[in-house]
């Protein structure tokens, strides 16, 4: 089942089957479904074994990073006497982005397994999901799943009566795109502010409470069950374009285009078609002219790019761009492409943690400059400072933040410089949206 | 400002409320680490976060209250003054600018009587500010009122919304 819309013949229905259908979110919906069949097999197996086959699914971080996900578990060393921990980052914050929602809205138990199933693989024996504080009502649906796991005895010491523990908490973040980072969202959940820690030492060595820490997108982990149930050869299966890429992936739509939501497809599809045919094109009378397709911090595409793309992490970095958190943000010949990239540039300036001074000065001046050419204010020189603002925020700071407000700017620069040029030459205000031809 | 009174402050960590704490405890090796909970409890509790309930705060977990207020000023979901009863945040990033978000903010200012973002209506019923991404792009533009949303809201629906706030 598609959300909001019904499923398009086309789409590949893994996680997104049970979108829109109430009667999937119960424990016992869950299980007449399929559910925590996976999660039994999985405490019957041995670690190793089931990292083994996350690995040969070729699963791949969801969150944005699209680092192997079997990988990154085998960095864990279970039996090594210490505490470990896994981190489910549901802080979904990233403009564009709202998939994660929608798998804690309708399928919390897919989740809460994945949590299992993923903790267990890496020895831990306490996973905490870490949603964004605003996500009121996937909260609930977490916390009310969880009470119904516990009761069940799916969770806690006695992990469905295998002897083994496995804990999952909900911690409830408080307002800080930044807590989506990994190692400011550890801070965060140590009662710290949502700074970033400097790599290395990385989480697997040295994370949550100091301790080997191994964290996953939700996305990343709601996928696990499916792939325990169905085989690591099913999921590879799943592929249209680069065999690097591989499964499902859940895409968000947004912006201008007629059916915004959430499309699950297959590796690899096409995004011409996906943009055209499964989300009906642009709006009545109106036409493409840029699209985003990985969440704000990745490069804006002309719509040459976009249509050439193949839908995976390798087909968006051959058309200029990166697949990230597939957030897909979609402007038409309505929008002015420097007021959007104005208004970026102030979401970084907001969200900035502040501790490095080329993101906390970068995306400040950034926002300044780049809505003083919107008010129909600016200079070429000032777009020679952007650039030269972009390069200082690059490669330089703690974390990524500030790259990502820097390719906002360069991107949008390099392909739209026209617009801004039109707003320097005809001193003309977009501060209400126009149509730029 | 309103809100701000000199009677004593009750403490919240009593009851029902200090063992929903101790439960919390359990969850985590440090007792730091419940502190973001420990603040959404004095939050509900309060509405707000007054200086005491930080301090209060920092003395069930045995930390500084000036650690707490750190905490505390990095987050923007924590109140650090009183607001009207219906808080309103209206999301204005990209994707919604593109469906028109700007105008719901306008609509909002308008039709509660809050003279600018960040204010508090003179009955003292509401206050609107514009937040950042609220993750709920494909149902722009989504508000949040208190705790919950409401989705694909545009400048017309304001005045049906407001009626049918309690």
């Amino acid at each position: 089942m598609g959300y909001p819309h019904k499923s398009h013949p086309r789409e590949t229905p893994v996680l997104s089957k049970h979108f829109g259908d109430p009667d999937a979110i119960s424990l016992d919906g869950w299980k007449k479904r399929g559910g925590y069949k996976a999660l039994e097999q999985a405490l019957n197996m041995e670690p190793s074994a089931i990292v083994d086959i996350v690995k040969a699914s070729g699963l791949r971080g969801r969150g944005g990073a699209g680092f192997p996900t079997g990988v990154k578990w085998s960095f864990m060393r279970p039996g090594d006497g210490k505490p470990h921990y896994l981190c489910c980052n549901a802080d979904e914050s990233e403009p564009g982005t709202f998939k994660d929602r929608e798998i804690m809205r309708w399928t919390p138990h897919a989740l809460i397994e994945g949590c299992a199933v993923g903790a267990y693989a890496i020895g831990a024996e306490t996973a905490y999901i870490y949603i964004r504080g605003e996500f009121t009502e996937p909260i609930q649906r977490m916390e009310a799943a969880l009470k119904e796991a516990y009761a069940a005895g799916i969770l806690g010491n006695n992990a469905m009566g295998t002897g083994k523990r496995v804990d999952v908490y909900v911690h409830k973040g408080a307002g800080a795109y930044i807590c989506g980072e990994e190692t400011a969202l550890m801070n965060s959940l140590e009662g710290k502010r949502g700074n970033p820690r400097i790599k290395p030492p990385f989480p697997a060595v040295s994370g949550l409470f100091g301790q080997p820490t191994t964290i996953n997108n939700v996305e990343t982990l709601a996928a696990v069950p499916h792939i325990l149930n169905n085989g690591a050869e099913w999921y590879k299966a799943m592929c249209l374009g680069s065999p690097k890429s591989t499964g499902s992936k859940l895409f968000s739509v947004c912006g201008n285009i007629s059916k915004p939501g959430n499309y699950e497809i297959t590796m690899g599809f096409p995004f011409k078609d996906f943009l055209y045919d499964l989300c009906g094109g642009p709006t009545q009378g109106r036409k493409f002219k840029a699209v985003i397709p990985g969440g704000c911090s990745v490069p804006i595409q002309t719509m040459e790019e976009a249509e050439a793309t193949l839908m995976d992490y390798e087909g968006f970095v051959a058309q200029g761009t990166m697949l990230g958190s597939g957030g897909v943000i979609v402007f038409d010949d309505a929008q002015s492409i420097p007021r959007q990239m104005a208004r970026l540039a102030r979401f970084y300036a907001h969200e900035s943690c502040a501790q490095c001074t080329q993101c906390r000065e970068g995306t400040a001046w950034t926002t300044k400059i780049m809505e003083r050419i919107v008010a129909g204010q600016g200079t070429f020189e000032d777009l020679d400072t952007l650039l030269e603002l972009a390069d200082n925020m690059t490669g330089k700071t703690i974390c990524v933040l500030s790259d990502s407000c820097a390719t906002v700017v360069t991107s949008g620069l390099q392909k739209f410089r026209h617009e801004f040029e039109a707003l320097i030459t005809g001193r003309r205000s977009s501060t209400v949206p126009m149509a730029v031809a | 400002m309103s809100g701000h009174t000199d009677a004593p402050y009750e403490p919240v960590f009593v009851g029902k409320r200090r063992a929903e704490l101790d439960e919390l405890l359990t969850r985590y090796p440090t007792k730091q680490a419940a502190l973001l909970p420990a603040l959404w409890i004095v939050q509900e509790e309060r509405g707000w976060l007054p200086e005491a309930g930080m301090t209060e705060v920092a003395a069930v977990l045995g930390l500084t209250a000036a650690y707490v207020k750190g905490v505390v000023t990095f987050y923007t979901m924590y109140k650090q003054h009183p607001t009207g009863t219906h808080f309103i945040q209206v999301c204005t990033t990209s994707p919604c600018l593109c469906a028109g978000a700007d105008k719901v903010v306008d609509a909002f200012l308008e039709h509660t009587g809050c003279k600018e973002l960040g204010l508090t209506s003179p009955d003292g019923k509401y206050t609107v500010i514009e937040v950042e991404c609220l993750g709920a792009c494909g149902f722009a533009t989504p508000v949040q009122i208190n705790l919950d949303y409401v989705e694909n809201v545009t400048p017309e629906k304001v005045p049906t919304i407001l009626a049918g706030l309690k």
